[in-house]
């Protein structure tokens, strides 16, 4: 510590602030992960690989692994080509409504997964509402096509397709024009100058979008739950909630290491796009002023409105059948002026006492863990952008894990880590203490990374300048600090309400009656048949996350460059 | 009192040196000025007298107050030396008014409603900007925000102004009038302040003393004359002013007077009394003056017009390079005479 205070001068209170912040942080992010680890390899507190062993060597684990490697593997190919396909317009056309239309692409990352599989659910098969009411539902007792593996691999590529669409547009931007121009005068034409010079240029960047596409599928809880387990068709995370739920705390050994079998492909799949994106910095050099700009010429008009019909199909169409579905007495009804009624809506915003439990759960678990998130961020990052120490460095590159490790690796993390208090006999296993918990080790990337990016580029000397007029650390945070990073603060807020207000993957294995959130509960009542109700809740959300979105794209002139995750 | 005292202060960072044995002391109302090329080590200096850096060793005061101390590793914070700071960059906060720019430290160190807005007028009103009160720091133009940056470290009646750069982001006509700026607040704080520059001019405006720093180290610490005048070694004669060291061939002692052969030139040399052995001189185009009969047969290789005179680049028969001012005109190539009048000397190794 001595020896730190004294390379980089200043006040020795900012090294403690620093050290006691990062211990906290630590404690949030890493020590669940770290505990999950000790839990597999040890058999009752001596090291042991046998109950590994044992849990790898049972038939239901290996068919899981390889159900999940190819609906992860399949819808990231999925997403590859549709995200593919829409960066390369969007970043180096002249495609008018640019903005439009990223944000129209954002919203389905934002959507949680269960209600997007239950959107679509909802415009397909026998009993869909929105199919009846044109008339063209198949015959009653026909299959729904989506309960089935096919129909997780399209959802997953579906939900995923963002990644793909927002790493790769940034990596096309860094581009300059001037690389493909001298392409040109070299003598290099159409296709050629695609192959040999852009696509090389955009491989690092469309290989890490993969690779966080696919390790992001493989966590995907939502969509293999609503779909899969309807088909009897068990993926790595619904086997691991099917277990708990099944059996209960009996079997967290056992679960402990699927969730560390998970975590290993995740891990594998984290490094492979860290490895991408550092040889992306190579390219990076010389000027980005221009970014490229091809000419569609007569093409535009008929390539914009294919880009917009896919929109609509993607985005707006299960919407519709969420909103018919919704609007019906009953499931199955058709739709018709005669038949609409809001009665679902109704009985779900007021009348049920577990969904009006459910909102303020969910809102004060998300709202908790802005305020929580904003409170150790900003002057952590302040802290590690001044005095960048070994430890700080070392959590730096590691605090994105949580996030990145699919949810049910947390959850299970998070249980072992707090079913039994160490030195008491208290547990806050069933209490919403623990999902406040998981949801800040989970999103305190969310918060952290913006607030870090609009600190870097926050002059130094504004710091200094208050220190040299006498202002102590707590004053500088208050007065200079936090009002100039704000807007990133601010922005880093509404991301982590928005993703944790949705969140369905954690929170499933760690709730219980008393501690629903918005997810589970509509995840509880379309499995209990109330598709009606889930329908207009999930509209409900739906709603919320739109306007919460415009809110951010509202103020997002504001917000620092690389703050909204949408604008890189 | 606010003497600022240096002793054997050095700064390594990641071992390479920054700062090397710095001893001096700064004289209380003194007008200081750093002066180096970028690198020399001047920042490093001025950060460590205001506690932004630690120095890796020897110990500083300020006053009776010890502020750090390398081997007990006492380092007084910034925020506790009661200190003001100026940045290059003016380091406004853009999200206050002008006016709470220049409270801010009156509010930190919880002065009276009353006595807040007393001190801050003073302040706002010394440094012209009384009808800018309620602008934002984006509003100003770039003179106008370096006034509220000295407005605002005016306003705590500081024992120690440290200045690092502040007129090198402004043009030069706005740094001439800015100089008068600082001038007049010294005279009227009677403030010690340190002033980092890499601009010889500048710092010739306003130092009462000048440290002249490089590699780390300060090479000579004198009034703006005595470094002109007599430079102690190669590198002040050099940086400051347009001198050029010539070695001396050969020296004879008659009393106080020197006699020296200077490119092959009997000449008086004066020099420094403690000065046993001479070892170059400094010509200085004051030292040069172009005559027919001159001794030095040299040829001009540059003509470059001053403003009423022209700087003139010269080449001797013996290949030195020796710049004359003239008011006449020669052309390139013009061979003319030069005479060395009572240029300085002193000894290198």
């Amino acid at each position: 510590m001595m020896n730190v205070a004294q390379q980089n001068g200043g006040s020795r209170s900012e090294a403690r602030l620093l050290s006691a912040i990062l211990i906290v942080a630590i404690c949030l992010t890493l020590a669940p992960v770290l505990r999950l680890f000790v839990e597999g390899v040890t058999d009752q507190g001596s090291p042991s690989l046998t109950l590994m062993r044992d849990v790898l060597a049972q038939p239901s684990t290996l068919s899981a692994l390889k159900h999940s490697l190819v609906t992860a593997g399949v819808g990231t190919l999925v997403s590859l080509v549709l995200g593919a396909a829409f960066a390369f317009l969007v970043a180096l056309t002249d495609l008018r409504a640019k903005a439009a239309l990223v944000f129209c692409l954002m919203i389905p990352m934002m959507i949680p997964p269960q209600i997007t599989a239950l959107s679509w659910t909802q415009i397909m098969g026998p009993s869909s509402v929105l199919l009846k009411t044109l008339g063209i539902a198949p015959p009653l007792g026909a299959p729904q096509p989506l309960y089935s593996p096919e129909g997780i691999i399209f959802l997953l590529g579906i939900q995923h397709m963002s990644i793909i669409f927002l790493t790769l547009r940034a990596g096309l931007r860094s581009i300059p024009q001037d690389v493909v121009e001298a392409a040109r005068i070299s003598g290099a034409k159409g296709l050629r100058t695609w192959w040999q010079v852009v696509m090389p240029l955009t491989f690092p960047s469309l290989a890490a979008g993969t690779a966080i596409t696919f390790v992001t599928a493989l966590g995907n809880f939502g969509i293999p739950a609503m779909l899969g387990i309807p088909a009897g068709y068990a993926t790595l995370p619904t086997l691991v909630y099917q277990k708990l739920a099944g059996m209960g705390t009996t079997v967290l050994a056992e679960v402990s290491v699927l969730a560390m079998l998970i975590g290993v492909v995740a891990v594998a799949g984290i490094l492979l796009q860290r490895l991408c994106q550092s040889r992306q910095k190579l390219h990076l050099v010389g000027s980005t002023s221009r970014p490229l700009a091809l000419p569609l010429g007569a093409a535009r008009l008929p390539v914009e409105i294919l880009l917009w019909a896919v929109v609509f199909a993607i985005l707006v169409l299960p919407m519709f059948g969420l909103l018919a579905t919704s609007l019906v007495p009953a499931y199955g009804v058709t739709l018709r002026f005669d038949t609409v009624t809001f009665a679902s809506w109704y009985e779900v915003l007021f009348r049920q006492p577990v969904t009006s439990r459910a909102f303020a759960n969910s809102f004060g678990l998300a709202a908790g863990a802005s305020v929580a998130l904003v409170m150790i961020c900003l002057p952590l990052a302040w802290l590690m952008e001044r005095r960048k120490t070994r430890l700080a460095r070392l959590f730096d590159s590691l605090l994105d894990l949580p996030y990145a490790l699919p949810g049910v690796v947390l959850s299970i993390a998070m249980i072992l880590l707090l079913i039994k208090l160490p030195f008491t006999e208290a547990t806050l296993y069933g209490t919403i203490w623990i999902i406040f918990l998981a949801y800040l080790a989970r999103f305190f990337a969310v918060m952290f990374r913006p607030v870090q990016a609009s600190l870097k580029q926050f002059n130094p000397a504004m710091d200094e300048a208050a220190q040299s007029v006498g202002a102590s650390l707590y004053r500088r945070l208050r007065d200079v600090i936090f009002p100039l990073s704000a807007p990133a603060a601010a922005a880093g807020a509404i991301l982590v309400f928005l993703t944790a207000f949705n969140e369905l993957t954690v929170s499933a294995l760690l709730w219980s009656s008393g501690t629903e959130t918005l997810g589970v509960v509509i995840f509880n009542l379309d499995d209990s048949g109330e598709t009606g109700m889930a329908s207009a809740l999930a509209m409900t959300i739906v709603i919320v996350v739109v306007v919460l979105m415009a809110l951010i794209q509202l103020f997002s002139r504001r917000f620092p460059k690389g703050v909204v995750p949408w604008q890189t | 009192m606010a003497d600022i005292d240096l002793s054997s202060v050095g700064k390594t960072f990641a071992g390479t040196p920054a700062l090397q044995d710095i001893t001096t002391r700064f004289d209380d109302g003194e007008f200081v000025a750093l002066l180096g090329p970028s690198g020399c080590g001047k920042t490093t200096l001025l950060r460590i007298l205001a506690g932004f850096e630690a120095p890796s060793s020897g110990q500083i005061r300020i006053g009776t107050h010890e502020m750090a101390n390398a081997q007990t590793g006492a380092n007084l914070p910034p925020e506790e030396r009661n200190i003001g700071f100026v940045f290059q960059s003016y380091a406004l906060w853009p999200h206050m008014s002008v006016r709470r720019n220049v409270s801010y430290p009156l509010e930190i160190r919880r002065f009276s409603k009353t006595e807040i807005a007393r001190h801050t007028d003073a302040a706002l009103a010394a440094t012209g900007l009384e009808t800018y009160a309620h602008r934002m720091p984006s509003d100003l133009s770039g003179g106008q925000r370096q006034r509220v940056a000295l407005a605002r470290c005016l306003v705590s009646d500081p024992c120690a102004v440290l200045l690092d750069e502040p007129l090198a982001n402004l043009d030069v006509a706005l740094r001439a009038t800015m100089q008068g700026v600082f001038t007049d607040f010294h005279k009227r704080t009677g403030a010690t302040m340190v002033y980092v520059t890499h601009d010889q001019a500048e710092a010739m405006a306003m130092a009462d003393r000048i440290a002249v720093m490089d590699q780390g180290r300060i090479q000579q610490f004198d009034t703006p004359q005595t470094l002109y005048e007599r430079p102690k070694n190669r590198f002040v004669a050099e940086f400051v002013g347009r001198g050029t060291v010539v070695p001396v061939q050969e020296v004879a002692q008659a009393g106080d007077a020197r006699q020296a052969r200077i490119l092959g030139a009997e000449v008086a040399v004066q020099s420094a009394r403690a000065e046993r052995q001479v070892s170059h001189v400094c010509l200085r185009p004051e030292n040069l003056t172009i005559s027919e009969s001159g001794d030095l047969r040299s040829k001009v290789a540059r003509v470059t017009y001053m403003g009423g005179k022209y700087l003139l680049e010269t080449v001797t028969d013996c290949g030195a390079r020796l710049f004359a001012e003239t008011r006449a005109r020669f052309d390139v190539g013009a061979q003319l005479g030069l005479t060395i009048t009572t240029p300085w000397a002193f000894s290198e190794e």
